[in-house]
């Protein structure tokens, strides 16, 4: 069946689109255990591009190798046609890959405003001078970046939250505030960690038509997620991460009936 | 930078909108409650505690924004203090060098400034990737090494006995009023010397400086990034921040301030030795800062002012003042010594000094953990961040 | 952040860090080989039992910073204070049992001196529970540095309360330990008082390392400096642990303090401010919460301290100890044997 899918090649096939970022062969060793295993696949630029596996199959690793918070043991991750392996996560953020957190990663004691402006950090140009002494520059940079800031708590529903500290937001605001925050970076691609973890399902269609919006800024989108129907609806391709190994990848169909996926998900009885 | 129509909204403005009316007043105050030469002497002790000020708010940019804990804060201020002496006096001379330098104070400001900064980050480079209080440690050993290293190089420090004789700032052209019993004057060529009144001046504007440009920092990007880095280190590095340049600038912004401190002190004093800056100053200062309200510069310096006055006002005069007290309240034997060790009222008050700061600092935190004026949700600053 | 200083690289992660450490570390032994050579080997022998005996009474303070670090994050800055206090107490006792110079000890003096032992450490035990009730607990939810303040106020509260009551003077404490010294070689011995130091810290650390190993107790403070609240949802009574672990902290402070006044005859109210210090410099050193490594990290302390004095400058060991402390934290992290925590 896997060779079935090779040979596949659906019209709306995106592998041979220009890929923003590639996994080649990738691995990553802690102590004896290695929790990704050389694995290689490409994100097209635009798409929706899903990883799926259960638990403990070294999604989130990889996304820490993406992202810098790891350096891989082996293989390259070439973003943009460039090697971004071993680059430190802030030079990763800078180059124009944002990221949201598994377990929500916020600056509590700030205010939701001020969540979204430190992501516009790195797109700032004040300089130290320029911050101390006030200078108009800095003063034009900073009401601009307030302006920003509010657009993005807009655009991802919370525009009305900007003044509570991020701490004391509801869950599913606070999941929508990091997104916002990332989206700040100015990123190209965009890699959300199980976005939809806890949501309702009315919060998942609302997630996946903010996922929607955010493709139409034209920014790729890589999520890590373990809601099928979220899956299913908002990615047009899906790799499948298995104790560290990829065992498949393809359209939401074609993972679908995937024996191998299925065998990974339900165990090798079923 | 105070506007009056935002005072009732802003308890950060009202407090400033005090402190400042406090500072212009005081000399009048002073002059007016003990006439003549103990008026210059409140107004001398003001200026110390400006001093302290000063080095309350440099740690707050460590410790309150940053969120680092640095145990050896006044080895910044020794290195500002010994910069000054070095460079303004006749202490060279003795030295290997064999030449003594005699820098004007206002230049050395700036240099002390960028020495203590150097420090910060000769400091700071290899030792910020710590984790909390490792760091904390680090800073600890090196505001033991610094005076030590001044106590230890005598042939350049005079060790002990510590740099003497500093030369005093002076203006080309000064006012003299009647404020300081004199005709309305300006006076060419005027030196600071045992003049408190300039000195309790000269020690406003560089906090009002301090304040302003601190502040500015606060409300920047760089602010901004102090608090990513304090609430989560890993997530502020992934959104593009680079952690270490932003502990670093906070590492040497803080030992700046205290160059600052330092200098001041050092002219004022016109003595630098290396007792001045043990490992109680440090504390002392981060007591300041906690107390205070971390990372609210109006409640820093509240903070800073009221330790001052407790340790170097209420419980120094306190042996003294409860003699009076014995006396007038006619319990005046219990002033002298009698049979079973009783060392007299004044001598016994002396010794319960520690005992009264310990219970004090303790009785604080306890009923108000978060400090006097702690920094809340900055919700009007940022309405105007969009207004303006 | 573009100002400034873009890449700050830490030297130590570097292969030029490693060789600059290896040359270093070459210097420096070439320099002190060649003073002890000069120096000759029992002098050697002599200040080395000097410097165990020195930090074994760091090791043991060492270790009640370690364990309430452990459990509660809390840099305990009135713990060196509990030392003079251990002395304080102990020494009010001695009269009581007899214990007075220049009389040989013999049985009955040694179940005395066993018995002030253990009266000073249960009173100062108690007291830190006192203490932790009062000044610590209030403030285990707040702000990370209010209990921080709060001890060093209590540390103030106990200096207060020693100079209260004994004033400011060094006092003496009764030599009661054999004064007799082993010979070594030319100019050189090797103090009975020594070796009984280390013999007790020695007997300490090993009840102490079997109590947390073996007993439910030892068990519960585990647990609970690995994870508070799964600790309570266990069943641990968390507040009863971490008094248990302060009762602990203290006792093996008195028992410090006890030795040190033994060792050096003499105890002054302000003494424990700065063995404080370096207990929690030797702690921090181990690998801060990590109980063998506050034993190390005290010895270690002892010896540089020993031998800095001996061979070289007393006026820079100090230097040299912190000088050192920063070295092996930039590369080693966590301490020698601290654990590197990994984070997600």
């Amino acid at each position: 069946m896997a060779d079935q899918m090779e040979n596949a090649a659906p019209a709306d096939r995106m592998e041979d689109a220009a890929p923003i970022l590639q996994l080649d062969h990738v691995s990553k060793r802690f102590g004896g255990l290695l929790a990704v295993d050389d694995v290689s696949f490409n994100v097209a630029k635009g798409e929706v591009f899903a990883l799926i596996g259960p638990n403990g199959a070294g999604k989130t690793t990889l996304f820490n190798c993406i992202t810098g918070i790891f350096s891989p043991t082996e293989g390259r991750l070439v973003f943009e046609g460039r090697d971004v392996a071993g680059h430190k996560p802030h030079d990763v953020a800078e180059l124009g890959i944002a990221r949201t957190f598994q377990n929500i990663r916020l600056f509590g004691y700030m205010s939701a405003l001020d969540n979204v402006r430190v992501g516009q950090h790195v797109r700032m140009r004040a300089k130290l001078w320029d911050a101390l002494l006030k200078t108009p520059k800095e003063r034009r940079e900073e009401l601009r970046v307030t302006e920003r800031a509010r657009e993005l708590l807009d655009f991802v529903g919370i525009g009305r939250h900007g003044d509570s500290y991020a701490r004391n937001l509801a869950y599913g605001q606070q999941r929508r505030l990091e997104i916002a925050r990332a989206l700040a970076t100015e990123p190209r691609l965009l890699l959300l960690d199980e976005p939809a973890a806890g949501f309702t399902p009315q919060e998942k269609v609302e997630l996946m038509q903010l996922v929607e919006k955010i493709l139409g800024q034209g920014i790729t989108v890589f999520l890590i997620e373990h809601d099928m129907k979220v899956v299913m609806g908002a990615s047009r391709r899906i790799a499948v991460l298995d104790h560290g190994e990829k065992i498949a990848e393809g359209t939401p169909d074609e993972i679908r009936n995937n024996r191998k996926v299925i065998e990974a998900y339900l165990g090798k009885s079923a | 930078m105070i506007r009056l129509r935002n005072v009732t909204r802003d308890r950060n403005q009202l407090v400033y909108l005090i402190l400042i009316v406090g500072v212009l007043l005081f000399p009048v105050l002073a002059g007016f409650v003990s006439p003549g030469d103990s008026g210059n002497y409140l107004l001398g002790q003001a200026a110390d505690a400006g001093v302290y000020v000063l080095l309350a708010i440099g740690l707050n940019v460590v410790v309150g924004f940053a969120g680092l804990l640095d145990l050896g804060y006044a080895a910044f201020f020794a290195i500002g203090a010994y910069t000054y002496a070095l460079l303004a006096s006749g202490q060279l001379n003795s030295s290997p060098l064999h030449h003594a330098i005699h820098l004007p104070f206002w230049i050395l400001l700036f240099v002390a400034v960028i020495v203590a900064a150097t420090a910060g980050v000769i400091l700071g480079a290899p030792t910020l990737r710590l984790r909390g209080d490792y760091l904390a440690i680090v800073t600890l050993g090196f505001g033991e090494i610094v005076p030590k290293l001044f106590l230890n190089l005598s042939q350049w420090t005079s060790g002990v006995n510590g740099v003497s004789a500093l030369d005093y700032p002076s203006l080309p052209i000064w006012i003299e009023g009647p404020w300081v019993g004199s005709s309305l004057s300006i006076v060419r060529g005027f030196s600071f010397a045992f003049n408190s009144m300039a000195y309790y001046w000269l020690m406003a504007i560089l906090v009002l400086i301090v304040v302003i440009l601190v502040s500015n920092l606060q409300r920047s990007r760089l602010g901004r990034a102090w608090g990513a880095v304090r609430e989560d280190e890993l997530a502020a590095d992934a959104m593009g921040i680079n952690t270490v340049t932003t502990k670093l600038l906070a590492f040497s912004i803080g030992a700046a301030t205290s160059g600052f401190a330092g200098v001041f002190y050092g002219s004022k004093l016109s003595l630098v030795s290396p007792e001045n800056f043990s490992f109680v100053v440090s504390v002392t200062i981060l007591v300041m800062v906690v107390l205070g309200g971390m990372g609210n510069i109006p409640g820093v310096i509240v903070g800073a002012l009221a330790i001052y006055y407790v340790l170097f006002n209420v419980l120094t005069n306190l042996p003294a003042n409860a003699k009076g007290i014995a006396n007038a309240v006619g319990l005046g034997f219990l002033n002298r010594p009698a049979a079973g060790g009783w060392p007299g009222l004044e001598q016994e008050v002396q010794r319960l000094n520690f005992l009264i700061f310990g219970l004090i600092l303790i009785s604080i935190m306890l009923l108000r953990p978060q400090g006097l004026l702690p920094s809340r949700v900055r919700k009007e600053e940022l309405e105007k961040g969009v207004a303006e | 952040m573009s100002i400034a200083l873009q890449r700050t690289r830490s030297i130590a992660n570097g292969r030029l860090g490693s060789l600059l450490l290896l040359l270093a570390l070459c210097v420096v032994l070439i320099v002190v080989g060649q003073r002890v050579l000069s120096g000759g080997l029992s002098f050697f022998i002599q200040i080395l039992v000097f410097g165990l005996a020195n930090g074994a009474i760091y090791g043991l303070v060492a270790l009640g910073y370690t364990m309430v670090y452990g459990i509660i994050e809390l840099i305990n800055f009135a713990h060196g204070d509990l030392v003079t206090l251990g002395a304080f107490i102990g020494l009010a006792f001695f009269p009581i049992f007899g214990l007075v110079e220049g009389k040989d000890l013999g049985i009955i003096g040694v179940a005395a001196l066993a018995a002030v032992f253990l009266i000073a450490m249960v009173l100062t035990g108690g007291i830190n529970v006192l203490i932790e009730r009062v000044a610590y607990r209030p403030l285990r939810n707040s702000p990370r540095l209010a209990p921080l303040i709060t001890a060093v106020g209590m540390s103030f509260v106990l200096q207060g309360i020693m100079y209260l009551w004994k004033g400011a003077f060094q006092i003496h404490v009764p030599d009661i330990l054999p004064g007799t010294r082993l010979p070594l070689g030319p100019g050189a011995s090797v103090g009975v008082k020594d070796l009984i130091v280390i013999a007790i810290a020695v007997v300490l650390v090993i009840g102490l390392n079997l109590f947390i190993d073996r007993t439910r107790l030892g068990k519960a403070m585990r647990a609970t400096a690995q994870d508070r609240d799964a600790a309570q949802l266990m069943g641990i009574d968390i507040n009863r642990t971490i008094a248990a672990t302060f009762f602990i902290g203290a006792v093996l402070a008195a028992s410090a303090g006890m030795i040190r006044g033994l060792y050096f005859n003499t105890v002054n109210f302000s003494d424990g401010y700065q063995l404080g210090l370096f207990a929690f410099t030797a702690a921090v050193f181990g690998g801060i919460g990590n109980i063998q490594g506050a034993a190390l990290g005290g010895l270690f302390i002892g010896l540089v301290k020993a031998y800095g004095d001996a061979y070289f400058s007393s006026a820079w060991t100090d230097v040299y100890v912190f000088a050192i402390l920063i070295l092996v934290l930039v590369f080693r992290p966590s301490g020698l044997l601290g654990m590197r925590v990994p984070e997600k």
